[in-house]
């Protein structure tokens, strides 16, 4: 396996230069850091084309291909290996592609109008040579990106049995210039870092986004009226509104899972403390009553507990307390310094930066294995982490001589993608929930 | 204040510190009418004025720096605690904002808590002082506005800092 595996190198820095061609206008690059043998191979043959239209003005098979491949748990053939192009199912030779060694084949069409894309597209299991999908998504003006992450959350679903993540939106934040004209903005991206659009620009710091659980609204940090404020806007309308601008610290807004109400960190009683808000009243209530800083609450993904970041034991650590207030409980034990948690779908997983001396990585602690921690990214600096609503990867953010960059890393830690933005600072990612084709 | 004033608020404070030759290099044209101390009564009792916020070189030192992760103010900034205060006792109506921040290691709103706990240590500190509660704000920028990019020691050391802006003086 040799050979394949140089090729397979090749295809991806070959893909890499392809990428930072396009990246120039989209302002990101993507680049594999490392990938893994034991992956499930897959063939996704280049789309042909139907119809008498233009061809397709984003190349389907390709961007499927990235997806897989990104995830950590596909490894797609090089396109130079591609040694047949079979457009349906019936073109299919079946022993050229076991010869290969492939699981899986995806093949397709595209029709394209000059505004809808219309791609078919067939899964077939290579060994038993049995159709698995037989799909038929369709696309529209901007989006047709869109079409080819979802044709990569059907395979994903029928493959692993988990709901795919890839059509789904990121934000983050980002910083140009030094002082007094530093410009921050808050961006909305694919999940793959393409079609960004900044939806707030400020001269003062940006943080801590995060999603309401629709997708239609952020609620975040800004500076801008000299000191913290939260926020909450609207991303398709841009409409927005203070949900807190009290004295000291308004920070680390977090909607539950219900969207009705929001964690939040405040200082206004005297030290950084737990808060939840009715967004409907903008009514408080206090779950934490320490003079240690309380801060980054987290919610479970049954609403029922919050967990949080605290040092009252002297360096921060994770705790949990119920929604409704009670007594909270320490969750972390391993490492000098635990802060910033993100949990998974389905509550097993909580992602941590851990710090040790000046080494600070990701974390992920699997509560399901009695509290099992690995890293899944290598420092120096890395923070924010922030799970994929189907826990198959995680965004943070990390530090690249004097800028911050943003990786995708497989929730093994095996397969990791930089997302760079072309000059400046990249950072507190935050994966959005999935999206309704 | 006029020039007058302001040669008067550098004679006395080079009468009362040893380190100010340089400031008497710093010649004021000279004023046309005839020299009076009598505008300036509050000097003669040692109180500082808006003046010497730019020629007193304790008042000009606005920043204070501290450990790593922590919030206590190192007895070398006793001096710039014990000057600021005064300040703010000699003029009550003056106002004065606490900015705290940190170096970036650790996360962003971990470190708003942390600067805030900075900026509260120093005001507390003047507060112990003499000054009055009502003349101080606290504001906690955390680790995002550095002064210094590079990630060492050195560059942290000069990041986790109060920094000290009088809004009214």
């Amino acid at each position: 396996m040799r050979m394949p595996k140089i090729l397979f190198a090749l295809t991806f820095a070959s893909l890499a230069a392809l990428f930072a061609t396009q990246a120039g206008a989209q302002g990101l690059t993507v680049q594999i850091v490392n990938g893994v043998p034991s992956a499930i191979p897959i063939t996704v043959v280049p789309f042909g084309q139907q119809g008498s239209g233009p061809a397709s003005p984003v190349d389907i098979a390709q961007i499927v291909g990235m997806d897989l491949n990104r995830c950590g748990k596909f490894r797609t053939l090089p396109g130079s290996e591609v040694v047949e192009s079979p457009t349906t199912g019936s073109q299919i030779k079946f022993a050229t592609w076991q010869q290969l060694k492939q699981d899986y084949i995806v093949v397709g069409r595209t029709t394209y109008d000059g505004g809808a894309l219309k791609a078919d597209f067939e899964l077939w299991d290579v060994n038993k040579q049995q159709q698995l999908l037989g799909l038929s998504i369709t696309g529209q003006g901007s989006d047709l990106r869109r079409v080819a992450h979802q044709i990569a959350d059907q395979i994903y679903q029928k493959i692993i049995g988990v709901r795919g993540a890839f059509d789904t939106r990121i934000a983050y934040v980002t910083m140009v210039g030094l002082g007094d004209n530093a410009q921050y903005a808050l961006v909305v991206a694919d999940s793959d870092g393409y079609n960004p659009q900044t939806v707030v620009h400020s001269h003062e710091a940006l943080l801590s986004p995060a999603w309401s659980p629709n997708g239609q609204e952020l609620a975040y940090v800004s500076f801008e009226s000299g000191n913290s404020a939260i926020y909450i806007q609207n991303i398709a309308t841009g409409s927005r509104r203070v949900v807190s601008g009290r004295a000291g610290i308004n920070g680390a807004p977090r909607f539950a899972p219900d969207g009705k109400r929001l964690a939040v960190s405040l200082s206004f009683q005297g030290n950084p403390e737990i808060y939840t808000m009715d967004l409907a009243t903008g009514a408080l209530t206090r779950l934490t009553h320490n003079l240690a800083i309380d801060t980054e609450p987290r919610w479970t993904p049954d609403g029922a507990n919050i967990v949080f970041t605290s040092d009252r034991s002297g360096k921060p650590q994770l705790y949990e307390i119920p929604a409704s207030g009670g007594t909270p409980q320490r969750i972390t034990f391993q490492g000098q310094y635990n802060a910033n948690a993100s949990i998974s779908y389905d509550g097993k997983k909580i992602a941590m930066v851990q710090g040790n001396g000046n080494v600070y990585r990701i974390a992920v602690m699997d509560r399901s294995l009695g509290g099992q921690e690995t890293f899944v990214s290598p420092g120096n600096l890395d923070d924010a982490p922030s799970w994929a609503p189907n826990a198959s990867m995680l965004l943070y953010a990390a530090n690249e001589g004097p800028r911050g960059v943003l990786y995708a890393v497989s929730a093994d830690g095996r397969v990791r993608q930089r997302l760079v933005l072309g000059d400046g600072d990249v950072r507190e990612p935050a994966w959005g929930p999935y999206r309704n084709p | 204040m006029n020039a007058t004033v302001r040669v008067s608020v550098v004679a006395l404070f080079c009468l009362a510190a040893a380190a100010c030759a340089k400031k008497q290099e710093v010649k004021p044209q000279a004023p046309p009418e005839a020299p009076t101390t009598t505008t300036a009564p509050t000097n003669t009792e040692g109180a500082f004025t808006p003046a010497d916020l730019q020629s007193n070189a304790c008042l000009r030192t606005r920043v204070i720096y501290f450990d790593f992760d922590k919030s206590d103010i190192q007895s070398q900034f006793d001096n710039i605690v014990a000057c600021h205060a005064k300040y703010l006792r000699d003029r009550p109506m003056a106002r004065m904002t606490i900015e705290g921040n940190t170096d970036e290691r650790g996360t962003r709103e971990y470190n708003l808590g942390l600067g805030e706990r900075r900026g509260n240590a120093l005001a507390s500190a003047l507060e112990a002082a003499g000054a009055s509660a009502d003349q101080i704000k606290v504001v906690s920028y955390g680790e995002e506005r550095p002064v210094c990019r590079e990630h060492n020691e050195s560059c942290w050391h000069q990041n986790r800092r109060d920094n000290i802006v009088y809004t009214t003086e």
